[in-house]
């Protein structure tokens, strides 16, 4: 049984699911199953920067009991974890921060309550870049998360620590949050599923702040199937949130068996041009021949404003930024610095203490824009840019369902080689921005490897509220490919 | 234009973080670097386009003018690096 049980419990989460349906294993003995490999690989990948052992164990007993009562729910009794940017009532919840170091959340987010209620079982926070800004999680002030397929290399960021703990198998799902790429690129960078829902899907309530206008809250599991149940139990209108979006509930689940045939993928050409690396273009053609052979077909379309997300983005994401930042002053939580001759002093070396090095340039960057005379120039110029990237997506989707392309143009790189270029890091989110500046949803899936043995991830997009037929292209694939069910030589 | 230490020593002032002579041409460099990629996009003639401050052109809500908020004052409070009797504690602002 221990032998059965053992390959049971690094399943994806549907299978986990109906192992415990089935009695054949407790919510108590999985989530030791998980704490036991957490413990087991935590030292060598710094994925988690907290575990919450006994409350796990109290929340696993609670659905073991939910399912003795017969009020089990799909999600009842699987583990879970959550990146440190979500608050989580009476645990520490960092951001990545030095800032928020010992700060410990007086209330839950709204999607942490909402898989709470689902009986999922919390385990801990994960690692990230410091309040989610950065591709690669060196940025974290815990240190950085390493790559489960090779140790010298970044997992990908801002969910670098959820990447990671999916991808090794610790545990079979856990939350991010995607500004300008912050579930999809790690994702990809890591092997595993990461799905960015369409913008006010899943509210923002309680997730603390980074750009108010992109942040986007979402998951990452092993695989689409596994995505869209737990999206399942996490959307939903929120009042707290007022960008939060009120409309009749969904089963996102509920076009995942249906046949490819006539499905049109659009394939953007200033996706595939140079830039990318030729390992990643050859994984997502091929991937592409696979979703043929199902019955879909590709269109050639064109975004001819794409190559503006990048900058557009590091207009606004710094601006709201800058603004949203300006609470961490020292005065009502968080850090404060110990010597200062006055209040602006105090604000002024608080933050200079508190922050890192990239947060502190975004911030200065957002302040430029947003400062007196250069308003219009900047942000206004941003906005007016915006909307000039989501109007090419709206003239595509009306030649295509879905738009596939890499999710990064590059498989994982080494840890310390971006570092001191931050422009070059930043081109990391070159065709997930997009998505955030649109507010179109996204999943990035595994599809190959590059010559090193590193994951290449495959984007599917698609047009607002189009989640169940991304989902819908991501199983199909994953019902005749095997990408997703391959284990990083760094699983415990 | 490039950037200099004086427009990084204001920015930084109007942020509220201090940067320290030591740093400050590293940081001076690294802006400038972000603002030459930004740079780009300025050149986009953009005549009569409405800027797009939300994903979905949504309008916010506007809800009951009534109370909806319970007091937490206490659990928000104990979370401050300094309070007493209710209030946030700051060096002296007025002489």
């Amino acid at each position: 049984m221990v032998h059965g049980v053992e390959i049971v419990l690094t399943a994806p989460l549907a299978d986990l699911a109906a192992a415990l349906a089935a009695k054949l294993v407790s919510a108590v003995e999985l989530t030791e199953s998980v704490l036991r490999r957490i413990d087991a690989a935590n030292p060598r990948l710094n994925a988690f920067l907290t575990i919450d052992r006994e409350g796990a164990l109290d929340r696993a007993r609670a659905a073991d009991a939910a399912r003795t009562a017969g009020k089990a729910g799909p999600l009842t009794g699987i583990p879970v974890a959550h990146k440190d940017v979500l608050m989580t009532a009476g645990l520490r919840t960092s951001c990545g921060s030095r800032m928020l170091e010992n700060f410990v959340a007086p209330y839950d987010a709204f999607v942490v309550q909402r898989l709470a209620d689902a009986g999922m079982v919390m385990v801990g926070k994960t690692n990230m870049d410091e309040f989610a800004m950065g591709s690669s999680n060196e940025n974290s002030f815990f240190g950085p998360v390493r790559n489960p397929w090779n140790p010298e290399y970044v997992p990908g960021g801002s969910s670098g620590g959820s990447a990671a703990a999916v991808s090794a198998r610790l545990v079979p799902a856990a939350t991010g949050t995607d500004t300008g790429g912050s579930i999809r690129q790690p994702a990809a960078l890591s092997g595993i599923c990461g799905l960015k829902p369409t913008y006010g899907v899943c509210s923002r309530f309680g997730l603390i702040a980074f750009a108010s206008s992109l942040d986007t809250p979402g998951v990452l599991a092993q695989t689409a199937q596994d995505c869209a149940l737990l999206l399942n139990a996490m959307a939903g209108h929120d009042p707290r949130d007022s960008t939060s979006i009120d409309r009749p509930a969904e089963d996102y689940a509920r076009e995942l068996g249906r046949p490819l045939d006539g499905v049109r993928i659009g394939l953007p050409k200033e996706y595939f041009g140079e830039g990318t690396e030729p390992p990643v273009i050859e994984a997502i053609e091929a991937a592409l021949g696979e979703l043929c052979k199902l019955g879909a077909k590709t269109v050639e379309v064109s975004l001819p404003s794409v190559d503006l997300a990048v900058p557009v983005y590091y207009v606004i994401a710094p601006a709201e930024a800058s603004s949203n930042l300006s609470r961490f002053d020292g005065t009502r939580y968080g850090h404060r610095a110990a010597r200062y001759a006055n209040l602006t002093d105090m604000y002024e070396k608080t933050r200079a203490e508190g922050f890192g090095a990239e947060v502190k340039r975004r911030i200065l960057v957002g302040t430029y824009v947003l400062s007196h005379g250069y308003y219009d120039a900047y942000y206004l110029k941003a906005q007016q840019v915006r909307r000039l990237i989501a109007e090419d997506f709206r003239r595509a989707y009306e030649q295509c369902d879905v738009i596939i392309g890499p999710t990064s143009p590059t498989t994982a790189f080494k840890l310390g080689s971006k570092v001191d270029d931050p422009v070059k890091m930043y081109l990391n989110d070159i065709f997930t921005v997009a998505g955030n500046l649109t507010g179109t949803p996204g999943i990035s899936i595994p599809c190959g490897f590059d010559q090193r043995g590193l994951p290449v991830g495959m984007l599917i997009q698609g047009r607002h509220f189009g989640e169940a037929r991304i989902l819908n292209v991501a199983h199909q694939y994953q019902l005749v490919t095997d990408w997703h069910r391959r284990t990083p030589p760094l699983a415990p | 234009m490039p950037l200099s230490i004086d427009d990084v020593r204001r920015i930084a002032r109007l942020a509220r973080i201090e940067i320290t002579p030591a740093e400050a041409d590293d940081v001076r460099q690294k802006l400038d670097g972000i603002f030459a990629m930004i740079g780009r996009m300025r050149a986009v003639d953009t005549a009569g386009i409405a800027p797009m401050s939300h994903a979905l052109d949504a309008v916010l809500p506007m809800r009951e003018d009534q109370v909806t908020e319970s007091d937490h004052r206490e659990a928000y409070m104990c979370l401050a690096p300094a309070a007493e009797a209710g209030l946030y504690l700051v060096p002296k602002v007025i002489e």
